[in-house]
């Protein structure tokens, strides 16, 4: 991606997802547009260049429209990604903005067929009377060409805004979910979806919570798990009954007396949920902490990370700036023992689960030279500030870090800092 | 701003709250930090002013909007003992807490704050009938039967009529009135319509005087502002 020096909004990157195997990478961008990074093959001659990710493919998944009905336009920026396990030769991912999912099929071509008799060499028909004899067309290789085309567009099926996608175990279906209801889709349906939650309720004077994230389980097709504005997240189970409005747990810890605030409720809120790769636990992830929850135990997280504590004392020029509104996201590593999240002046923190160690990393030009390893970072919370750390003043609230994604297997993971995508590779000697 | 309600003593205020009123209590870290009047008064403008903000937007972000309106519900509670309100969620509250402020003096706040909670019912837009999965269609409703409880002042946005100091003129100051200006967008009156057939309709048409025109165009925005054409898009 060309790291361009005036800041465009339409390529601020809205999301980052890799797909099942690592091989692709793709952002989104509040200009609708998708790019796929593909990662390079390992080569003999080019060791150095092992493992790089370059571009694949570059498409304009949504566009801005206009809602006649409420004369209201919709952003055509890309909420979620979400790639459809490989089952042939193409890639497949779902990609959604606020009103509209979309299935688009991403596939290659390297050969092209020559030698057709109704068709010239440019395309044009010829003459059946000019022609004499027949020939066999033949595939001929050609400049390796990838295209994504749109294969389904689910729409009209969602008043409110989405904010998640999730692609069931059973790879037939998936959800949608928005501020209020969840829709269930069969990815071959495009006219229907089934709504498996719904709490909008009957009066809008009575609105007090909205949905934030939902997933699927990643094993069991019949279980989902969504979170709310008020830091609850549920687990419902698709067997129980068509709406899932009651749910089977319940997740939620009891408010700290010692740090109750007008602005309790808002950090509370919880801005992104994922199961772990076993399924055995969940992460959520609220304005200051991440929190680790086994599913056998709802009265409160098995783990609790403060990702920056020190801003608690700041929360009313965070609300007053609307940062505390912010929607951060979580990432497990693929074993599941380390978890990783942004925060800002484009830090983010990686908390290793076992040893309990954790570390805040900077995803900057300046301190990012290709191959060089990163530095930790600091934060200095008050006193005397040592010689590289940052004081909580100096924090530059305008880079934040809400995207982030890690390799499914291997220690890679991409960071989104506002307009720019940085990779960063383990290597290990 | 608020002027002084009914006083009461404190303990009778919590026990008449019977619930965990722990911003009332003066013990309590959070509240002994900052005077809380202060703190609280001008807490309660800035989410006021967000709620202003967040409602006049064509398609406010309810995430946003109701952790607002939560938090303005907690300063307002804190800023209110007397008031007796139990805390949200239970349904009650957005009535009494309107009524709570009627009470006190200052009548445009507690207007706009009363609005301000009925208005939270108009942020789905059109679609107000509460049909199962009916409304699970085109987000809004048929062109056909505008439900008669829907005036211009709903059409136009959820946070129009109430809000607004400079009254009705100022909702239409942004309208752009130059396509109803076009013969396209002139409405026929009965005797267009006969005019196929020709006859005295055909001579009217040209001659529909400028006081007939001026009541069409008001009929035409009053009524079929949904109607409006397309915007360019961007």
């Amino acid at each position: 991606r060309n790291k361009t020096t005036c800041l465009l909004k339409a390529d601020i990157i809205s999301t980052v997802e890799f797909n099942h195997t690592g091989e692709l990478l793709a952002t989104g961008d509040k200009g609708g547009r998708v790019v796929i990074f593909q990662r390079e093959q390992e080569s003999k001659n080019q060791v150095h260049r092992r493992g790089e990710y370059n571009v694949y493919s570059t498409f304009q998944s949504h566009e801005p429209e206009f809602d006649y009905l409420k004369s209201l336009e919709i952003e055509e920026k890309i909420n979620k990604i979400r790639w459809l396990p490989q089952q042939n030769a193409a890639y497949f991912l779902l990609s959604t903005n606020d009103k509209t999912v979309k299935l688009w099929k991403v596939s290659e071509r390297d050969k092209r067929p020559e030698g057709y008799n109704l068709k010239d060499e440019e395309g044009r028909l010829r003459d059946p009377a000019t022609i004499t004899t027949l020939r066999v067309p033949v595939l001929r290789p050609m400049d390796l060409m990838v295209e994504a085309t749109p294969r389904r567009v689910f729409a009209n099926a969602h008043t409110y805004h989405i904010n998640s996608i999730s692609v069931n175990s059973d790879y037939e279906t998936y959800m949608s979910a928005d501020d209020l209801r969840i829709n269930l889709w069969n990815f071959e349906i495009t006219n229907q979806s089934f709504n498996i939650v719904d709490i909008k309720p009957a009066n809008m004077e009575e609105l007090t919570e909205v949905i934030t994230a939902a997933e699927f389980h990643p094993h069991h097709c019949n279980t989902f798990v969504y979170s709310s504005s008020k830091g609850t997240i549920r687990l419902c189970d698709m067997r129980a009954s068509a709406l899932c409005d009651r749910h089977t747990k319940f997740f939620e810890e009891p408010e700290d007396p010692s740090n109750r605030s007008f602005f309790s409720e808002i950090i509370s809120s919880i801005s992104d949920v994922k199961f772990s790769h076993s399924g055995r636990y969940i992460m959520t992830r609220d304005y200051l902490t991440v929190k680790v929850w086994d599913l056998n135990m709802e009265n409160r997280p098995i783990e609790t990370y403060q990702v920056h504590d020190y801003l608690r004392s700041k929360l009313c020029s965070l609300y007053e700036n609307d940062c505390i509104f912010d929607k951060f996201e979580c990432v497990w590593n693929g074993s599941d023992s380390v978890i990783m999240t942004g925060s800002y002046n484009n830090f983010f923190r990686m908390f290793d689960r076992n040893t309990k160690r954790d570390v805040t990393l900077e995803a900057s030009r300046e301190n990012s030279k290709p191959r060089a390893i990163l530095k930790p970072r600091k934060v200095c919370v008050g006193g005397k500030r040592r010689k590289d750390e940052i004081s909580v003043d100096s924090l530059d609230f305008s880079k934040k870090i809400l995207h982030t994604a890690w390799h499914p297997s291997e220690n890679i993971i991409a960071v989104a800092a506002t307009n720019n995508l940085y990779i960063f590779q383990d290597k290990v000697n | 701003m608020l002027s002084k309600g009914l006083k009461r003593k404190r303990e009778e205020a919590e026990e008449a709250l019977g619930v965990d009123a722990w911003w009332l209590d003066p013990g309590h870290p959070a509240v002994a930090q900052t005077p809380p009047a202060v703190a609280s008064s001008s807490l309660f403008d800035l989410s006021v002013l967000k709620l202003h903000h967040s409602l006049r937007q064509s398609e406010p972000d309810l995430r946003h909007l109701v952790l607002v309106v939560n938090t303005l519900r907690r300063i307002q509670a804190s800023m209110a003992p007397t008031a007796a309100l139990p805390p949200v969620p239970s349904p009650p509250v957005a009535p009494s807490v309107a009524d709570s402020l009627l009470a006190s003096s200052d009548a445009a706040l507690s207007a706009s704050m009363a609005s301000l909670l009925e208005d939270l019912s108009h942020i789905e837009g059109l679609s107000q009938a509460p049909q199962p999965h009916a409304d699970e269609g085109p987000p809004g409703r048929p062109l056909a039967g505008t439900p008669p409880s829907l005036g211009a002042l709903d059409l136009l946005g959820p946070a129009t009529g109430c809000l607004l100091d400079d009254g009705l003129e100022g909702l239409f100051e942004d309208i752009d009135t130059s396509m109803y200006d076009s013969e396209l967008w002139a409405p026929a009156p009965e005797d267009l319509k006969a005019a196929p057939e020709g006859g005295p309709g055909k001579e009217a048409a040209p001659e529909l005087d400028e006081a007939e025109l001026d009541y069409l165009m008001d009929v035409l925005v009053g009524t079929q502002a949904l109607e409006r054409p397309p915007g360019p898009g961007r």
